[in-house]
């Protein structure tokens, strides 16, 4: 598979899983605001509630030069739609079609329309949009879309390179996503780790283990109220929590090793390696190292991961000096 | 009486034939057409144009700053031509493309077309579209057209005139399949109730002759692929469809780099060799060391693997030659002197503004005429006369006296009007023909192709970037008796 080709399929599926995470993230901070504001007192100073969804993105200082202040509806129309955020919703929708567009002979045309019809719907929604009534209608469908988009591309697509490069992209954008959003709301709910209970702490919790689809499956696995450790377990190392960095690390390795060829070793080394440290560790442990660090270190590891496979996949030039 | 409505009485339809009775191609079209309600036809004529979003079936306009966008406007009512008419342009069109590729390797071999007193010698060699380089370089099959779309009028119950031949990387092929693929989702009874002759196995054709011009050095398997100018670029829509339908790379020159003579491209498992390009990018892009040094959408040493015979281009490069529109008047000789033949198809009567004979007619008619630039393409650069204002006739008259040798007159061909969908119902608008011919080792073309339509009333412009759409064009299996 061409190396160009590869790197257009990797964006389009980061782009489409960062378009839902921006949605998911949003949408919870969005339905924290429904309820009284006791539940909604920030615990430390600069951790207000509509804080959160930039610090998570790192975006802070990217809204302070376009805003002067901190509110619901300036981080909304700055999250949703201001062309110049980056990950912006409709930038991330914008990009995944682009992405898909120049690929659209690689990849199944129903993966096209599904993104080029997302976007067209959905990619310039208008100033309406970010009225109350209809905010959470319209990150419902997003998450919708890119539901459908990787239904649509695991009912259609071939089992090929161009697969394993998309769902690559999908895994480590997601990892990035949810590793960002723990740590973050990890850091604001407990500034000490014993401090547990309380009505606050359960809508905090639980917005937290909605915003990743896990509020369910928390309640199925542990069958308790919430509590932290648990929920920085089910998020970091269960298996079968689709969104879990242990769920992501062990589908990046298993493409990273699908993709055939001598090119990748490190990549691969580097995915194994993830995927190994999750597999075999403990949440004790973890939250002995401190989960922050932990967190950060993690997301150092996938930064590297990300870097190692442009280098290996998308600009090997190494090869072509090795040509006689 | 105005021009555009003389033009238009002036004009053969189709629908209606020479006598006024409905041509016999059309009467099971008409037949079924009489049962249905008027709606059904703008509703699905609203399906259509919905689909065609969806699916992203659009081209970019040159100089357009609204939208990046647009998609063609599709018409649902087809363009149906007699199995007996195609018999003679489907024949005549490969013909043309024959003698036209003998043309081009005599250009840049011994040139005897020269030496017989044809063609004169400074029409190629200042022709801008020669290329110097191409001299005395053998070719796969000597094939230098692989891909040809020849324009074509109907103007008579059986007779059709050439307007232009394109050899360079003439486009809108992915229409004419696009077009099929929508009406059969449209209209599946229709196809039914006629016998229409299939177009879909136009892209296993290019593959298999793409395969076949493969230069001697390459594997028994050898890769061809599709370089475009990228994503957005006008046509970037047909080149991914295209290398999609063959199951080939579609590629940017960023992609491919030239090592010790052969190409390569750049892949997740490192370089693969690349045997045919089949490029949709002009020679002037293709190698910015031996062409413009500015192109960023080329291949650095491309032309030393080309002349190195490493790898195959299709088109050839240097085709232009052939296929501007002061060589045009030449091609009927061309077939006479190449293939020992009678012209079937016909051109339309030129004058070269080079001539001063030729000149001095022009300038005294130019509101009857159509004045082309030699070199333009797109329907720019161009005065129809009859529908331009005294004032634009004036100062294309000044840009005729500045530079004659750059154009050429012809009269305003009456191009044959076929029933069309419009707001206010059904009514003729005028059509041309794009078939596309293919050549590997063998010549062949699908029957059909682009059928594009000028929608405004009375236009004649057809081109998709000045108001023109397209239509499905049916062959018919068999006429009826």
């Amino acid at each position: 598979m061409l190396s160009r080709t590869a790197e257009h399929l990797f964006w389009m599926a980061r782009h489409i899983e960062r378009a839902e995470n921006m949605a998911r993230m949003l949408d919870v901070t969005f339905r924290m605001r429904l309820l009284p504001s006791s539940i909604n007192q920030p615990i430390e100073p600069w951790a207000q509630p509509w804080a959160v969804p930039l610090i998570t993105t790192g975006t802070a200082s990217a809204y302070y030069a376009l805003y002067k202040e901190l509110n619901a509806d300036n981080v909304l129309e700055f999250m949703v739609s201001n062309p110049e955020n980056p990950s912006s919703i409709t930038n991330c929708l914008k990009h995944a079609r682009e992405n898909a567009r120049t690929v659209r002979g690689t990849i199944t045309s129903e993966m096209w329309e599904s993104l080029n019809s997302t976007w067209m719907e959905y990619g310039n929604p208008g100033p309406e949009i970010l009225e109350t009534t209809r905010l959470g209608e319209y990150f419902e469908h997003v998450k919708q879309r890119s539901h459908m988009f990787r239904g649509v591309t695991v009912g259609t697509a071939l089992r090929d390179e161009s697969f394993f490069f998309t769902r690559l992209g999908t895994f480590l954008e997601r990892a990035d996503n949810t590793a960002r959003i723990l740590d973050v709301k990890y850091h604001i709910l407990l500034p000490t780790p014993q401090d547990v209970g309380g009505a606050q702490d359960h809508y905090q919790w639980g917005s937290l283990l909605r915003s990743v689809s896990a509020f369910e499956a928390y309640r199925k696995i542990y069958r308790d109220t919430i509590h932290p450790r648990k929920v920085a377990e089910l998020l970091i190392l269960r298996r079968d929590m689709p969104r879990s960095l242990r769920h992501c690390a062990t589908e990046i390795y298993s493409m990273l090793s699908r993709i055939l060829g001598n090119t990748g070793h490190e990549a691969l080394r580097k995915a194994g390696d993830l995927n190994a440290r999750l597999e075999f560790g403990r949440i004790e442990d973890i939250f002995a190292t401190g989960l922050h660090e932990y967190l950060i270190d993690f997301l150092d590891r996938t930064g590297e991961l990300g870097a190692e496979i442009h280098q290996e996949f998308f600009a090997s030039t190494e090869l072509e000096m090795r040509l006689a | 009486m105005n021009a555009a409505v003389e033009a238009q009485s002036m004009a053969y339809d189709e629908l209606h034939g020479a006598d006024g009775t409905i041509h016999p191609a059309y009467r099971a079209y008409t037949e079924w057409l009489a049962e249905v309600p008027p709606e059904m036809l703008q509703q699905k004529r609203l399906e259509a144009d919905l689909l065609f979003r969806r699916l992203g079936i659009t081209f970019a306009v040159y100089g357009d700053e609204s939208g990046v966008e647009r998609a063609i406007p599709f018409d649902i009512i087809p363009r149906i031509i007699s199995a007996k008419a195609w018999d003679t342009v489907g024949k005549g069109c490969i013909q043309r493309v024959k003698a036209l590729n003998m043309f081009l390797h005599d250009v840049y071999h011994n040139q005897d077309i020269v030496r017989a007193g044809i063609i004169p010698e400074e029409q190629i060699l200042s022709n801008p579209a020669y290329r110097p380089e191409m001299k005395g370089i053998d070719l796969p099959g000597n094939v230098y057209a692989h891909v040809a779309g020849v324009d074509v009028v109907k103007v008579s119950d059986e007779e059709f005139y050439v307007l232009e031949d394109n050899l360079r990387t003439p486009s809108g092929v992915s229409y004419m399949l696009e077009n099929r693929r929508m009406m059969m989702r449209l209209f599946p009874d229709l196809f039914s109730k006629i016998q229409v002759a299939p177009v879909e196995h136009y892209s296993d054709m290019l593959l298999k002759s793409l395969q076949a011009v493969a230069p001697a050095s390459s594997s028994s398997m050898p890769v061809a692929v599709l370089l475009t100018p990228g994503a957005f670029n006008s046509a970037y829509f047909e080149h991914a469809f295209l290398a999609q339908q063959m199951g080939i790379e579609l590629v940017e020159g960023q992609d491919l780099f030239v090592k010790n003579a052969v190409v390569f491209m750049r892949t997740t498992e490192g370089p693969q060799r690349v045997d045919v390009i089949y490029r949709r990018l002009d020679d002037d892009f293709l190698d910015p060391l031996a062409f413009r040094s500015d192109s960023m959408l080329g291949v650095a040493g491309l032309l030393s693997a080309y002349k190195a015979g490493n790898v195959t281009l299709a088109n050839a490069i240097g085709t232009g030659v052939a296929d501007d529109k002061s060589t045009y008047v030449y091609v009927p000789e061309m077939i006479r002197f190449y293939l020992s033949e009678e012209p079937i198809l016909s051109n339309v009567p030129t004058f070269r503004l080079s001539r001063p004979d030729d000149l001095c007619y022009v300038l005294a008619n130019l509101p009857e005429l159509v004045v082309k630039e030699v070199q333009g393409s797109g329907g720019y650069g161009m005065l129809v006369g009859p529908k331009s204002s005294e004032q634009e006739i004036e100062e294309f008259r000044k840009k005729i006296l500045a530079n004659p040798n750059n154009y050429i007159a012809q009269p305003t061909l009456a191009l044959s009007t076929c029933p069309t969908l419009v707001d206010e119902g059904i009514a003729p608008r005028h059509v041309d023909l794009r078939p596309y011919v293919i050549t590997g080792q063998e010549v062949s073309v699908v029957p059909g192709g682009l059928t594009r339509v000028a929608l405004r009333e009375g236009s004649l412009v057809v081109n998709s970037s000045q108001g023109g759409g397209t239509k499905d064009t049916w062959v018919l299996e068999a006429d009826a008796c």
